[in-house]
């Protein structure tokens, strides 16, 4: 009864929230409406390929639907010593299913994948399968085992166990080169074939010296562009977004033109006498050429978040700490330079993020030394087509990057961030 | 106190921003120890303009600046030791309230107790104690100004600026920091320079005012002396309201003068009129032309009300009188008013001393 009466009432007695709901009620579903599209669209385009390639880098169940009754039969093996007749009669009676279907060469495939010399012994066994060699009414382990000594290894039959979750982190594993060894383990791969971690390394590298080069070439540009008069900062703004107008491919085309041995630069170079004609440095096809290419073509992204924090700065501010007595180094240190933190953490961002997926530049400029994390990816898309690998790789990326957002948002506050 | 009486000197200086055009001509100002000096003028007038130039944020194109006797014209800002409060505060976003205060001490590596100390007595001034750990954003338009009065004021300097410090404020808060200025000036007897466009800010607050105009000071006395008396028509007009007769000098003798108008002739001081037959402006302040005058004065005329509006503690009348329908009356609310209605014929007269024939229109 007491809280009734506290309840706020309308005039028509209806509580006011009630009332309140129902009028915004209106409201709320066409403003809903209005972002439904972009709802839509950011979900088809965005939340579920990213679901789609999660559950593609982790999924297994190839050889789990295969093998059905082989796997149910091996839930009592403690995968110590061969198994028992049981699961070889399982075995026997998938595998048979599968010669039946003709699907039986994409398992041996797989398997081979977890132990080499699986591909072998599975076309043995699917030929005798097919002429009817295998007598159903004797041993069917012993008959296997006759078919190849491989058979009768227990290490295959582990191989054969491991597949079994429907799920693995293997590809994982494989992004970091790393495996899970025959008892289950983690292991390193051997030192010659770390070539993931080399990879990963040199792409964190290529991003954080992009950004630190975008860096203090935008912070100038982007002051200038801040304080000049109207017409001039006009016509700077055109040159820095000049590139965003031709082609990337185009822009990385005239850097080869501009860089290589008997290129533009290095003709200027031997013109000046810097340096020798026989002596023409390398400005391609290494990480010169990479940083060169890759900070021309990120600068922008840098440039416009930095102009749009500096142009809010009043110009009054770097006077008052002037006539308070600070040198201009010190009102620049001082005062100017903490007000456009958000500015430099935007582009920062940006760039290290665009930087870290970047795949047609260094590829085409950096030779040998630019093969990058997304190159990679993309050769196991289009080459070995092996898309589990290659998304697992993608999700590590994003993973990668989330992580940096995460330091960010810790260190300087993502709400500090400022686009424009 | 021995008060140098030009301690600050504008020395003939020019300024021009692109070569075509002087923004501030051939400027000769004195500006005394102490004084409360204002530059009032309508905006482009070169105010501001000079007050960059003492400042140091502008150079000046010819002439020099001298402080304190010691030319500045080459000593960059930072090292002047002028406290300056902007138009827009220009208080460090990013820095409480303290820190702001205490960046001019902290450049001139004073010690921590010494900053303290400093800085407790300027905001105790500006009556903010306790508003130490605040950010700038977190403070009212009124005590934002405060504290960058308060940062002009922290380090003792000898000159503090002043670039139309109370613009953003409203109304009555405008008002109220006007006194709180001139109070602290009082106090402790700095010298202000004073850059503003509104007169009546400019009238309650100063020592003296200098008038701007294209890039000159029109005139340079008192706030009294330069509502009573204005030397040019420019800073009668711009200085309070203003009737003006346009007409030509017909007689001049012992500083009198009648001046024919297109129907009439007036009695005035001659000001800046020297021989019959020159063109002048005659102004007249509102409020010194009485309706039905019972005593005798040397003006009387009889003019037509054409508009009566009702403004609280005084009416305004308009009048039609010599041909001018614009002339102004300001007629005091008083228990024994007078009936006025619209085209009722009155009597309105006034002295020639407070009649001043000035440079024509």
């Amino acid at each position: 009864m007491s809280s009734e009466t506290k309840q706020i009432l309308t005039t028509d007695g209806i509580p006011l929230e009630v009332s309140l709901k129902k009028a915004e009620k209106k409201n709320k579903i066409k403003a809903f409406l209005l972002v439904a599209p972009l709802l839509l669209f950011l979900f088809i385009t965005y939340v579920f390929p990213i679901g789609e390639m999660f559950t593609r880098s982790v999924d297994d169940r190839m050889v789990t639907n295969m093998l059905p009754k082989t796997f149910k039969a091996m839930e009592s093996w403690d995968g110590k010593e061969l198994p028992q007749e049981e699961v070889f009669t399982a075995f026997y009676s998938d595998f048979k299913l599968l010669v039946e279907n003709e699907t039986q060469g994409k398992l041996g495939q797989r398997l081979n994948k977890e132990k080499n010399g699986f591909n072998t012994i599975t076309k043995k066994l699917m030929r005798l399968i097919k002429r009817n060699k295998i007598d159903e009414s004797q041993s069917i382990k012993e008959q296997i085992m006759k078919i190849h000594k491989r058979w009768a290894n227990v290490e295959y039959w582990q191989a054969i166990k491991r597949t079994a979750p429907p799920y693995t982190m293997a590809k994982y594993l494989k992004g970091m080169d790393m495996y899970f060894a025959a008892d289950g383990s983690i292991a390193q791969v051997d030192e010659d074939r770390r070539i993931h971690r080399i990879l990963w390394l040199r792409t964190l590298e290529i991003a954080l010296f992009v950004t630190i080069f975008c860096f203090l070439m935008g912070y100038p540009i982007a002051h200038l562009l801040a304080t000049l008069p109207m017409k001039y900062s006009n016509l700077l703004m055109i040159c820095v977004l000049l590139p965003f107008w031709t082609s990337l491919l185009v822009r990385t085309a005239s850097w080869m033109i501009l860089l290589q041995t008997q290129g533009v630069v290095n003709d200027f170079f031997v013109m000046i006498g810097l340096v020798a004609d026989d002596n023409r440095p390398t400005m391609m096809y290494n990480k010169v050429g990479t940083y060169v290419a890759m900070t021309q073509i990120l600068l922008p992204f840098m440039v416009l978040p930095l102009y749009s924090v500096m142009k809010t700065i009043s110009p009054s501010l770097m006077r008052a700490g002037k006539s308070l007595g600070g040198t201009p180094f010190v009102a620049f240190w001082k005062v100017y330079f903490p007000l456009t933190i958000p500015g430099i953490g935007a582009g920062c961002l940006l760039v290290f993020i665009l930087a870290i997926g970047y795949y047609i530049t260094p590829a085409l400029v950096g030779g040998a030394s630019g093969t990058l994390i997304s190159n990679q990816i993309a050769y196991h898309m289009k080459a070995t087509l092996d898309w589990s690998f290659a998304s697992a790789m993608g999700l590590m990326l994003l993973s990668g990057v989330l992580v940096i957002y995460w330091v960010y948002n810790k260190l300087v506050g993502v709400d500090n961030i400022k686009l424009g | 106190m021995s008060n140098n009486p030009e301690f600050v000197k504008f020395d003939k200086v020019d300024k021009s921003y692109d070569g075509k055009v002087l923004v501030v001509k051939d400027l000769q100002l004195d500006i005394a120890e102490g004084e409360f000096i204002t530059m009032l003028g309508p905006s482009g007038s070169g105010k501001t303009t000079c007050l960059m130039m003492l400042a140091g944020f502008e150079t000046p194109t010819n002439g020099e600046i001298l402080l304190d006797g010691n030319i500045i014209s080459n000593i960059p800002p930072h090292k002047r030791g002028i406290g300056m409060v902007f138009q827009n505060y220009a208080l460090f976003p990013h820095m409480t309230v303290y820190e702001n205060l205490a960046f001019p001490l902290r450049v001139r590596k004073m010690q921590k107790d010494e900053i303290d100390k400093k800085v407790d007595k300027a905001l105790s001034m500006v009556s903010l104690n306790g508003f130490e750990t605040r950010m700038p954003g977190q403070l009212s338009g009124g005590q934002q100004q405060r504290v960058a009065v308060a940062r002009a004021l922290v380090f003792d300097p000898a000159v503090v600026l002043m670039d139309e410090p109370l613009g953003a404020l409203d109304k009555n808060l405008r008002e109220s920091m006007q006194y709180e200025i001139k109070h602290i000036h009082e106090s402790i007897g700095v010298t202000v320079v004073y850059v503003t466009h509104d007169q009546s800010e400019a009238l309650t607050m100063s020592n003296r005012i200098a008038v701007f105009n294209d890039g000159k000071v029109q005139q340079l006395s008192n706030p009294s002396e330069l509502y009573e008396k204005p030397v040019n028509s420019f800073v009668a007009e711009f200085i309070g309201e203003n009737n003006t007769f346009n007409g030509e000098v017909s007689d001049i003798s012992g500083g009198k003068c009648k001046v024919k108008l297109s129907n009439g002739e007036i009695l005035a001081t001659a000001i800046s009129v020297k021989s019959k037959g020159e063109k002048t402006t005659v102004s007249l302040r509102p409020e010194r032309a009485l309706i039905d005058p019972s005593e005798k004065m040397d003006n009387m005329f009889s003019g037509k009300i054409e508009e009566v509006i009702y403004h609280g503690d005084h009416t305004r009348v308009r009048v039609n009188l010599l041909g001018n329908s614009e002339f102004i009356l300001k007629v005091p609310n008083s228990t024994s008013n007078l009936e006025l209605k619209v085209k009722q014929d009155i009597k309105i007269g006034w002295n020639s001393s407070d009649a001043r024939a000035l440079d024509p229109k």
